[in-house]
């Protein structure tokens, strides 16, 4: 009896050091295969990189891109037409005319797009007025700070940037921004694009958009789309250079920005 | 032995269902593929010469294009400095296509024989796609 309990006790030992010993080896094995891995990756990685990836030297560049709308020259449905119409032909942006639409800039009348700043007793014309909306740009984007996958990121520049690349569709970026400024694709947008425009991809089904300060004119050299169009009713700029035409018109105008209040500090100046 | 014939033909039906894909294939000898370089564009050039050499474009052309669009759009390079010392757009629609501007004769060869997907084409326009959704 005695010499049984003595041998399932050794037993039992023999075989839990067997299997820890196992676990440890099979361990060790793996971190070897994934180090092997890694290395071989990195090495393709380098054959891949035979030459070198350099910014555009007629890129513009900025501190902090920002934009200030003067509404005072909007004066027919033309001049907002103009804008919107430049960024949805470049950007193939599809026209779907259910709640399912794709909006980079867009028209909303001022009491929707200032709704803190309401009274009865507004100037004439003002209450009904259609205010130009698009991505605030936020220098405290609270889009980037809810996307699991980094698919939305603000650049250096302060751009908040899309990359469709990462995009999983889950819409947290939408449910957290304050603006309504981002889209998702429910469909397929392609067939709701009256013109594909070939120097810019479409998105596919499942990917939330928006507007990126046309950083891909930026990146070239060329200002936003909208702000071309707009015959000087839109004007685009550094904030941090004192000396550009944004900081120049701000500091001589009474500017507003939308929803002030959470303090995510939208680049997108308005002036009424 | 007992059951020798049910054995027997088990065991030839059992071959024969194991070794099916090979007996499925015989004779259907799969084209080499053949991507074509035939395009007005590349008709024009006097050397004929990609942005780097042939056998670094078939070998990594994948790993390129996936290093050029976290460049493009993450770090806002869009700049290609060949190992020739050329300027090129990193873009599919600006640089690659204005060359290779026949999906199915250059890159679909490679990719159905291999039985690669990539799903670039779902948003980025392909060569000739535009005029296709423009006459909707």
């Amino acid at each position: 009896m005695d010499s049984d309990k003595r041998r399932f006790l050794r037993f039992m030992g023999i075989s839990t050091g067997l299997v820890i010993g196992s676990g440890f080896l099979g361990g060790l094995s793996s971190a070897l295969r994934l180090g092997t891995k890694l290395g071989g990756s990195a090495l393709a990685a380098q054959g891949a990189v035979s030459g070198s990836l350099i910014s555009s030297p007629s890129a513009l560049k900025a501190g902090r891109w920002a934009m200030a709308i003067d509404l005072r020259k909007f004066k027919t449905n033309d001049d907002y037409r103009r804008c919107i119409d430049a960024c949805d032909e470049i950007h193939n942006i599809p026209d779907i005319p259910t709640g399912q639409e794709i909006k980079w800039v867009w028209e909303e009348p001022y009491e929707n797009a200032f709704p803190e700043q309401q009274n009865h007793y507004l100037e004439k014309g003002l209450k009904d007025k259609p205010i130009l909306l698009m991505c605030n740009q936020c220098e405290y984007p609270p889009c980037v700070r809810v996307c699991p996958t980094g698919a939305t990121f603000k650049r250096r520049d302060g751009i908040v940037m899309m990359d469709y690349h990462r995009c999983i569709g889950c819409r947290y970026c939408m449910a957290a921004c304050p603006y309504g400024s981002r889209s998702f694709n429910f469909q397929d947008p392609r067939p709701f694009i009256k013109h594909i425009c070939p120097d810019y991809p479409t998105r596919t089904k499942g990917v939330v958009e928006k507007c990126d300060f046309c950083a891909e004119r930026l990146d070239k050299g060329l200002l936003p789309a909208c702000v071309e169009a707009s015959n000087g009713a839109m004007v685009f700029g550094d904030l941090d250079d004192p000396n550009s035409d944004i900081r120049k018109l701000l500091s001589k105008s009474f500017s507003i920005r939308r929803k002030p209040e959470l303090g995510t500090q939208p680049s997108i100046f308005y002036i009424l | 032995m007992y059951d020798r014939g049910k054995i027997i033909a088990g065991l030839v039906v059992f071959a024969g269902l194991t070794t099916l894909p090979f007996w499925y294939n015989i004779g259907k000898a799969r084209v080499r593929p053949d991507p074509r370089l035939d395009t007005p564009a590349i008709r024009q050039m006097k050397e004929k010469h990609c942005i780097e050499s042939k056998r670094f474009m078939i070998e990594y052309h994948m790993q390129m294009l996936n290093g050029w669009r976290n460049a493009v759009v993450r770090d806002y390079k869009t700049t290609y400095v060949s190992t020739s010392g050329q300027y090129f757009t990193m873009s599919l629609e600006d640089t690659c296509f204005h060359c290779h501007s026949n999906e199915k004769q250059f890159c679909n060869q490679c990719h159905s024989y291999a039985d690669v997907k990539p799903y670039c084409w779902e948003c980025h326009v392909k060569p000739g796609e535009e005029i296709a959704h423009g006459q909707r």
